[in-house]
């Protein structure tokens, strides 16, 4: 290894500590299946499920209990087999209250996976898997729960040459997408299969962060003969794992700013997710389970646990052994991007990669110091952005002129307000920002 | 059963890198110290009064300030303590006590306080308030001892004491600079010399190695934006070989200008003050350079022997333009495209 010998990435970025030790070597077990599950209507970006089932039906496990409410919707299947005993709102990680479908556990079901009828794919259509995919209830498993079929639907007049398998799991003290690679990569060379046919792509590209070394051999091992699929070894650095970055990294193109991967010929798919969709072609199983990473230093027994969808946290965290009293902060996701927990009664969704536990030791609740214009925001910004003088605009509620300064391109990664020695809540403010924008334009749109 | 734990809602990214702007202060402060350390040994107890006096009423002036409009208490920041001791190491060792305060008073007040604190001044705190004083006292502000001189560390270089208003006799050993020298009689100092300090001029002004030292270290940590001082010092090393070449008997050598007078202290740690310096590195190259030119224009044009102290304070007052003509392009910024698209047709 030379001092010239550097792995390939994306510009700017920021170094956080990757923090996976806990869990990295930990092969998924499976939990027992709850008594009760909650499965939200609403998981993912777009419209509502629409209800199948109603109150007092028995469902067997995977079976379609509700389908989609639109283009931009995904089908939802019981986890379990089980009774319906409620359709109504309950909490959601989000929040809010959710309108949901609650099915109790039938205890004595032996609650095994009925593949009758193995799947025939490769004499079906691209737009018949596609809707197959959709009806399976896909959405990007790394944590934005984009249906994956909208990602896949390449419009008219376009058309990809690369599929980017993106197994780059960039933020810190999550390992289910690197412990999924390891030991289901068979799922997702078959799953990578099929998004070829769908796409008519040759060219794959796996992108792996050189944190993930044994991943990274063992796919390279198992690449099938006949696919032109390449593992690429790169740099850890976060936001690697965001969409526009891996491309950067990977292709060194860069998707024009409002436009999509598909512009540039490249349609990007979460390694956890297309493995599910392998999955499903293999087995006949739609999204009904999900990998989980349980960490952090909140959480006595931290574990890659396969989760069916709907179980409730707490089930989950009593299954790791439960919380420490010192426990203040409980994330859903990773800790740049995750969103804190206010109950534990919610439950555990397809778009749900980790569950971080934070303690007094990580809360940093630290005062803010003027900007100094130091620069280092500027420096780690991947977009290229001025967070520095973005934060100003933000805060004297400028926000007109932060389109100037193209905040709608910004990618929420959260590294600007990592960086800041004088921690001022940059993306914080971009958030609120960029919601208040996008519904002025809405706004104005509708007049 | 269920313990009651309290679960804090805020808000993504939940990691914080550790250092903090006091931190950054802090260290610009230690990589100050070589050349303190180096001001004590030249000019002895007279150095440490002058750096003494100016912290302590920059603390003092922006402490009473926060009082009186009821801000909040912003020493701990450390900026206050950085330009006490940064102002303190452009003066002259001479120089009487009360003018340091009333310096750091102006420099503190009038800087950095009235437009708003920490990071929402324009030009360089200390500077203005060097600038202040060069116009109020001009003479006492020129007038120079010899490092060393034959003096013991405990010996006071001046009248350290003298009352405010007073007319003070000058001190009786003074000296002219090395860039007075050049200026009016044409007499180059030796390298050496300049390079380790042994020569006559503000506090810390006169080793060039040991404020390199804290620049380096500086700029290794990523305290300073190494885009500034790099194209200061490549202007000025363009511009003065240039004069040089075209009439080495009028014009010093590249050297000189470098390692000669304030441009070290100012290049290192003035022009890089992160506040009154552009936002981009673009900014920072255009800004640097342009320092760099008006240094060797005023040593060479003007009337002054000594130039960087206005460079730096014009500089900062373009940099709000730098900042709008110099803004990099974004990820997939569409001017890009557009220009691909040109360039295929």
């Amino acid at each position: 290894m030379g001092l010239f010998n550097t792995l390939p990435t994306f510009q700017r970025g920021i170094h956080p500590g990757d923090f996976k030790d806990l869990t990295r070597h930990l092969p998924i077990e499976r939990m027992p299946f709850s008594a009760e599950l909650t499965i939200p209507l609403s998981q993912h970006l777009g419209a509502p499920s629409k209800p199948r089932v109603k109150v007092g039906d028995t469902v067997q496990r995977g079976q379609l209990i509700a389908e989609p409410g639109g283009f931009v919707s995904i089908g939802q299947h019981a986890p379990v087999t089980g009774t319906v005993t409620a359709i109504e709102p309950r909490p959601h990680p989000t929040g809010r209250m959710v309108e949901s479908i609650i099915i109790a556990t039938d205890p004595f079901s032996p609650q095994t996976f009925y593949n009758e009828h193995p799947m025939d794919w490769e004499a079906l259509s691209p737009r018949e898997l596609i809707s197959l995919i959709q009806h399976g209830g896909f959405v990007g498993l790394g944590g934005a729960a984009f249906p994956t079929h909208v990602k896949l639907s390449v419009p008219e007049g376009k058309h990809a040459r690369f599929l980017i398998v993106n197994g780059v799991e960039c933020e810190p003290y999550l390992t289910s997408d690197h412990r999924v690679m390891l030991e289901e990569y068979d799922d997702l060379f078959y799953g990578i299969r099929i998004l070829q046919k769908i796409l008519d792509v040759r060219q794959v590209y796996i992108g792996v962060e050189n944190n993930k070394e044994d991943a990274i051999e063992v796919l390279r091992n198992h690449v099938p003969d006949d696919m032109a699929c390449e593992v690429i070894a790169l740099e850890t650095k976060y936001p690697q794992g965001a969409e526009k970055m891996l491309i950067e990294a990977v292709l060194h193109r860069e998707v024009p700013s409002g436009k999509l991967p598909i512009d540039v010929e490249v349609v990007v798919n979460n390694s956890g997710t297309i493995t599910g969709i392998g999955h499903m072609f293999r087995f006949g199983q739609p999204l009904i389970e999900r990998v989980v990473t349980v960490t952090g230093p909140g959480i006595k027994r931290p574990a890659n646990v396969r989760v069916p969808i709907g179980t409730p946290l707490t089930e989950l965290l009593n299954f790791c052994g439960g919380i420490t009293d010192d426990t203040r902060q409980i994330l859903f996701g990773g800790p740049m991007m995750g969103a804190p927990q206010a109950r534990l009664d919610v439950p555990i969704l397809k778009g749900t990669s980790g569950i971080l536990c934070l303690t007094e030791n990580e809360i940093n609740v630290r005062e803010e110091y003027p900007c100094i214009r130091c620069l280092r925001c500027v420096d780690v910004c991947p977009v290229g952005l001025n967070p520095s003088r973005l934060g100003a605009l933000a805060k004297s509620r400028d926000y007109e002129h932060m389109l100037d300064f193209h905040v709608m391109d910004c990618v929420e990664c959260g590294s600007c307000s990592y960086i800041c020695p004088s921690n001022i809540p940059l993306v914080q403010r971009f958030r609120v920002a960029k919601g208040l924008l996008r519904e002025q334009q809405a706004r104005n749109k509708a007049s | 059963m269920e313990k009651k734990i309290e679960l804090l809602l805020s808000s993504s990214p939940f990691l914080k890198q550790q250092e903090d702007t006091p931190a950054v202060m802090r260290q610009v402060i230690y990589s100050l110290l070589p050349a303190a350390a180096g001001a004590l040994w030249f000019f002895g107890i007279s150095a440490l009064l002058i750096m003494l006096t100016a912290m302590l009423f920059a603390l003092l002036t922006e402490g009473v300030y926060n009082k009186l409009t009821g801000r909040a208490n912003t020493l701990r920041d450390g900026s206050a303590l950085l330009t006490g001791l940064l102002l303190a190491m452009t003066l002259p060792p001479g120089i009487p006590l009360w003018m340091v305060a009333l310096g750091t008073f102006f420099a503190i007040a009038i800087g950095k306080l009235i437009f708003g604190g920490l990071g929402s001044n324009i030009f360089n705190p200390a500077l203005v308030g060097r600038a202040f004083l060069q116009a109020s006292f001009p003479v006492t502000l020129t007038t120079w001892v010899a490092p060393g001189n034959g003096l013991s560390f405990m010996q006071w270089r001046s009248a350290a004491f003298t009352l405010p208003f007073v007319r003070e006799k000058v001190a009786a050993v003074s000296t002219a600079t090395p860039l007075s020298m050049m200026k009016f009689e044409g007499q180059l100092t030796p390298f050496k010399a300049l390079f380790l300090g042994n020569s006559a001029g503000s506090l810390g002004e006169t080793s060039a190695l040991l404020l390199l030292l804290g620049g380096i270290y500086m700029a290794a940590r990523h305290y300073i934006n190494w885009r500034i001082p790099t194209a200061l010092f490549a202007t000025v090393i363009v511009t003065a070989s240039a004069l040089h070449w075209l009439n080495p008997e009028t014009y010093a050598p590249f050297w000189f200008h470098l390692f000669s007078g304030g441009l070290m202290l100012g290049a290192l740690f003035m022009a890089t003050d992160p506040v009154t310096s552009p936002v981009t590195h673009r900014g920072c190259w255009l800004f640097g350079a342009g320092i760099g030119l008006l240094v060797v224009v005023i040593r060479t044009f003007g009337g002054l022997p000594e130039g960087v102290m206005y460079a730096i304070l014009l500089m900062n007052g373009v940099s709000p333009l730098l900042n709008r003509i110099a803004q990099p392009p974004i990820y997939g910024d569409p001017a890009k495209f557009k220009k691909n698209e040109a360039h295929n047709e």
